[in-house]
């Protein structure tokens, strides 16, 4: 009997109070009536079914009874329906999205084999950090004991020929023990051998599996043919997996670096990139130590070549830029607030409505509804508002999510969108359905609590006190919040601002660029290239709209390294070296200062003649004049740069070539011709500048002509406007920016929802007293001023702590702010004036309906 | 009470173990177990409604006004305090008679395709 009533709790307890004990009853009758072992045998083993069967469908019934209703109670209420689901979905949807990014940047392992023990290892000079060379390289791997292997790469871009249009590729050289290193097998094919490492000449390439389906159509027949690439014959030997990227998406074909036993004794070229894997059990601490050692004897063994040169042991993902790891901080962080103010809201939304259906729960429960019974409706009310709120947060989710994958950055070998994070889009679920769970049954359970009746007696005026001051704190909880994310998000924009209204040097409207690389060693000849140059640009000039055209080494931004040091007469290249005495240096054709926009200050340009056999020139930057040549005239000056003595014939204005956000070194800019054969491949024009009023789509084609005219043989790549280069050194500030920005929009929009809901409340409450304080002569001014009173104290009890928790999380992004101060008084008076908004905002429906109250109507209407 | 027939045909078909409750119940106040009992002698024991099905029936009807609880009690000696009885209502009645109804027509709609045979 007592197994019967234990198995009757799986029955609603509502049900069960009211049949239970009847139910019990019957069930001893059968049990009485049933005779024989066989008989009671068979009632027991019907009765799990028949319980089980029977409680399920009354659940049932219950939850479609529950669900009803709350359909009815909701539609009742649409504004309020909509407000919480609209909250909920976008708590859900923002945070889920913030913490996908996050924790696919930040957290989640790197997609390879034991990503903990993988570490890069870098040249550490006293500042900085630079690639090794490679006979530091194979000394560090014979002479260190902590790692269990070690490879290296370098990345390479070539033009490859197969089937099809030519197409210009980045690739990555490697040795033969990097890939297997990262856990990584083909999916077709083999990796490099050891062989292939040693000996140069033996020409295989590895394909990636989007190069593989894109140029050869994913063919399995693919293994075993030739390819040019860079003009040279090389056999294809492997596919790699489809989500393998390393080291960045970018890169879509490897090879294999030519490491012969008798290296270039040269260390100063340092080229490769380096990765290890740390043996089991040993430390990044301990590794660091043993490449101390090894650094430290290769610097006695090569005076010369490593003075100062250390090495720097570091994790695969402390490559992130810390600029990088901020944005996606405040990100998480404006979320987190974003979530908090959500479920403030939620609770203050729920709190709000429990107050109008107080009435409505009193007198269920006086009718004899069950305090469970009504619980168990209000959950279910509450449940149904988060979930459908949730299932809208999680389109917010799928549609944010492309949106923010700007903030992953390049560097890292993952693909570039993650998935919307299920575990995230769960926990921010939960919050919101907790809280909906807490504040919405709260009030049932006070309704049915003994005090209920006093509801029903009072009236309106009833049920200020606690929960008044819970609503209270919720309003400046959400005030605080607010408050921090206005001036986060401030903060970020006067910095993105600034940034933007960075002078970059040059005129990147109407500017396109595109690339045409030319391989080696087919082009190694100057004369060779000089043709291919004279060609196109002839061609390209020769278009409608166009206004100028040239070739340069690098883009400004797009690449901002190819630095060479900047040697004064009597010194040499290690002192200038030493001193930082650096320029970047750039090969260009004529015309290049006219299509860039970037103005000629003194002197003349680069011209036709400046040939192999003339003098060698040099136009410099206006930097470089003042810091070598003040107060004179730096025109005729001689310096030596780039392996030749130049002489300076003209000055131009300083182009930000690092970007808006870092400091560039000054640039000089030497003529295209006065270079010898197989000297500075990496630094052989190959970016086409084009000033042209035509738009680039109705340019292209003909540009393609050309080329193609010039050398069928040839691709081109990488067309972008300057303008498009320079956006994109703002892109994920930007990104960041708009997104910080909307979320302080929400927080700002839901304050002003809590502060009128409250003082809603408050007047509705008090609807009584001032109609009696009105009636006793008080004027609307003194009615007024009661209401916003309440208002203006909501908000400076919530602005208080939010500007010291906003000025703190300023000083905590201040590396990214370029300059604008934690503190910056424009920013906090904005935030400050908006508050005032907020607060007149929220007080002004409660307000207006303050001073409508007309005595009268209040006491008839007691 | 004329309850309408609109009201009255969404009920329709009736579950089987409330058609047999309202036949329980149609001349006569019963409690819980009586109900059973009934049905069982009723359908020669074919029929035997378990306690879960027959309150989570009793708790339906209740709501949707088939039959009501009575606070007539029988005789103390034979009453029993847990006990509550339950009385047919007007409603119920109407919904018993257009199911029966519906039954007939049935009945008569398989007899002309001859899947009966004729009354003797």
């Amino acid at each position: 009997m007592r197994l019967y009533r234990a198995l009757l709790h799986l029955y609603p307890a509502s049900f069960r109070g009211e049949y239970g004990s009847e139910m019990a009853a019957v069930f001893a009758m059968r049990r009485r009536q049933a005779s024989g072992l066989l008989a009671v045998l068979a009632l027991w083993v019907s009765v799990p079914f028949d319980v089980l069967g029977n409680a399920i469908a009354t659940h049932w019934d219950v939850l479609v009874q529950d669900l009803r209703y709350t359909q009815r109670t909701l539609s009742r209420a649409p504004g309020f329906a909509i407000t919480a689901l609209l909250v909920t979905a976008l708590g859900v949807g923002a945070n889920t999205a913030a913490f996908s990014i996050a924790d696919f940047v930040l957290i989640r392992p790197l997609p390879f084999a034991e990503p903990e023990r993988l570490v890069k290892i870098w040249s550490s000079p006293p500042q900085g950090r630079w690639e090794v060379s490679p006979p530091n390289y194979r000394d560090w791997k014979a002479m260190s004991h902590s790692f269990e292997a070690m490879g290296s790469y370098h990345s390479i871009e070539v033009n490859l020929v197969g089937d099809g249009d030519p197409r210009r590729l980045q690739g990555s050289k490697v040795t033969a023990d990097l890939l297997p290193m990262l856990g990584v097998r083909p999916v077709l094919g083999r990796l490099f051998t050891a062989a292939e490492e040693r000996d140069g000449a033996a020409g295989s390439v590895l394909l990636s599996y989007g190069l593989w389906n894109a140029a050869f159509g994913g063919d399995t027949g693919v293994l075993g043919r030739r390819v040019l690439l860079d003009g040279t014959p090389r056999v294809v030997i492997g596919v790699m997996p489809k989500d393998f990227h390393f080291p960045n998406r970018e890169v879509e074909l490897w090879t294999p670096i030519p490491m012969p036993e008798q290296l270039d004794p040269e260390r100063d070229n340092n080229e490769l990139e380096v990765l290890a894997k740390l043996k089991r059990g040993v430390t990044m601490q301990q590794a660091q130590a043993d490449m101390s050692v090894v650094a430290a004897l290769l610097e006695r063994q090569y005076p010369q070549e490593n003075e100062k040169i250390g090495a720097a042991v570091l994790g695969l993902r402390d490559e992130l830029s810390k600029q990088s790891r901020l944005l996606l901080f405040g990100l998480c962080g404006a979320a987190i607030c974003v979530l908090l103010i959500t479920c403030t809201n939620l609770a203050n939304l729920l709190l709000a409505r429990a107050l109008v259906r107080r009435r409505e729960l009193v007198v269920r429960s006086a009718l004899g509804a069950g305090r469970d019974r009504l619980v168990r409706q209000l959950v279910t009310e509450s449940l149904v508002l988060a979930v459908l709120g949730g299932a809208m947060g999680v389109v917010v989710a799928i549609v944010a999510v492309p949106l923010l994958s700007r903030l992953v950055p390049n560097a890292l070998p993952v693909a570039q969108s993650p998935a919307v994070d299920l575990r995230v889009l769960l926990f921010a679920g939960l919050l919101t359905a907790l809280t909906g769970i807490a504040f919405g049954t709260l009030p049932a359970l006070r309704a049915s609590g003994g005090a209920g009746f006093d509801a029903l007696r009072d009236g309106e005026r009833a049920g200020g006190g606690q929960r008044g001051r819970l609503r209270s704190a919720l309003v400046i909880a959400e005030v605080m919040g607010c408050v921090v994310l206005l001036i986060s998000s401030g903060l970020l924009m006067r910095a993105l601002w600034r940034i933007q209204a960075t002078d970059p040097g040059f005129r990147p409207e109407n500017v396109i660029t595109l690339r045409t690389a030319l391989p080696t060693p087919k082009y190694d000849g100057t004369a060779l290239r000089e043709r291919f140059f004279s060609e196109v640009l002839a061609g390209v000039r020769a278009l409608p709209g166009v206004s100028s055209a040239a070739y340069i080494s690098f883009l400004p931004m797009a690449m901002g390294g190819g630095i060479w040091p900047v040697v004064m007469p009597g010194e040499n290249q290690a002192r200038a070296r030493a001193k930082g005495h650096l320029a970047s240096l750039r090969f260009a054709t004529p015309g290049f200062f006219a299509a860039m926009g970037i103005p000629l200050r003194r002197g003349r340009e680069i011209g036709e003649t400046d040939t192999i056999n003339q003098p060698f020139v040099a136009v410099v930057s206006e930097s470089l004049a003042r810091q070598y040549f003040p107060h004179e005239d730096p025109i005729g000056k001689r310096f030596q740069f780039a392996l030749s003595d130049r002489t300076i014939v003209g000055v131009v204005g300083d182009v930000r070539v690092r970007g808006p956000e870092r400091t560039s070194e000054p640039q000089v800019y030497l003529p295209y011709k006065q270079v010898k054969d197989g000297q500075f491949g990496n630094y052989v024009p190959k970016d086409l500048v084009i000033r042209s009023s035509t738009p680039p789509a109705a340019l292209l084609p003909a540009i393609r002509r050309i080329v193609s005219k010039a050398d069928r043989q040839q691709p081109v790549s990488n067309v972008r406007t300057m303008n498009d280069i320079v956006s994109e050194q703002t892109a994920s500030r930007a990104v960041q920016v708009r997104v910080l920005g909307g979320f302080a929009a929400i927080a700002f929009l839901l304050a002003a929802v809590g502060i009128h809901g409250l003082l809603s409340f408050t007047v509705s409450q008090r609807r009584h007293e001032i109609g009696v304080r009105m009636a006793l002569g008080a004027k609307s001014t003194d009615v007024v001023g009661m209401v916003m009173r309440q208002g203006v104290w909501l908000a400076a009890v919530g602005v208080i702590p939010g500007v010291a928790i906003a000025y703190a999380a300023g000083k905590g992004m201040e590396s990214l702010l370029a300059g604008v101060k934690p503190g910056d008084a424009p920013t906090f008076a904005a935030a400050a004036v908006l508050c005032v908004l907020m607060t007149l905002l929220g007080s002004l429906l409660p307000v207006l309906r303050a001073v409508r109250v007309a005595p009268a109507t209040v006491f008839r209407a007691e | 009470m004329n309850p309408s027939a609109e009201l009255v045909d969404a009920l329709l078909p009736l579950p089987s173990a409330t058609f047999h409750i309202l036949l329980a119940l149609a001349h006569e106040d019963r409690h819980g177990y009586a109900i059973i009992q009934d049905v069982e002698a009723r359908t020669g024991g074919a029929l035997r409604l378990s306690p879960g099905t027959l309150y989570r029936s009793i708790q339906r009807m209740l709501e949707q006004g088939l039959i009501v609880e009575t606070q007539d009690r029988p005789a103390p000696e034979l009453d029993d305090e847990r006990r509550r009885y339950y009385r047919i209502a007007p409603f119920g009645i109407a919904v018993a008679r257009a199911e029966t109804r519906r039954m007939s027509q049935l009945v008569r709609m398989a007899r002309t395709q001859g899947l009966l045979p004729d009354k003797a």
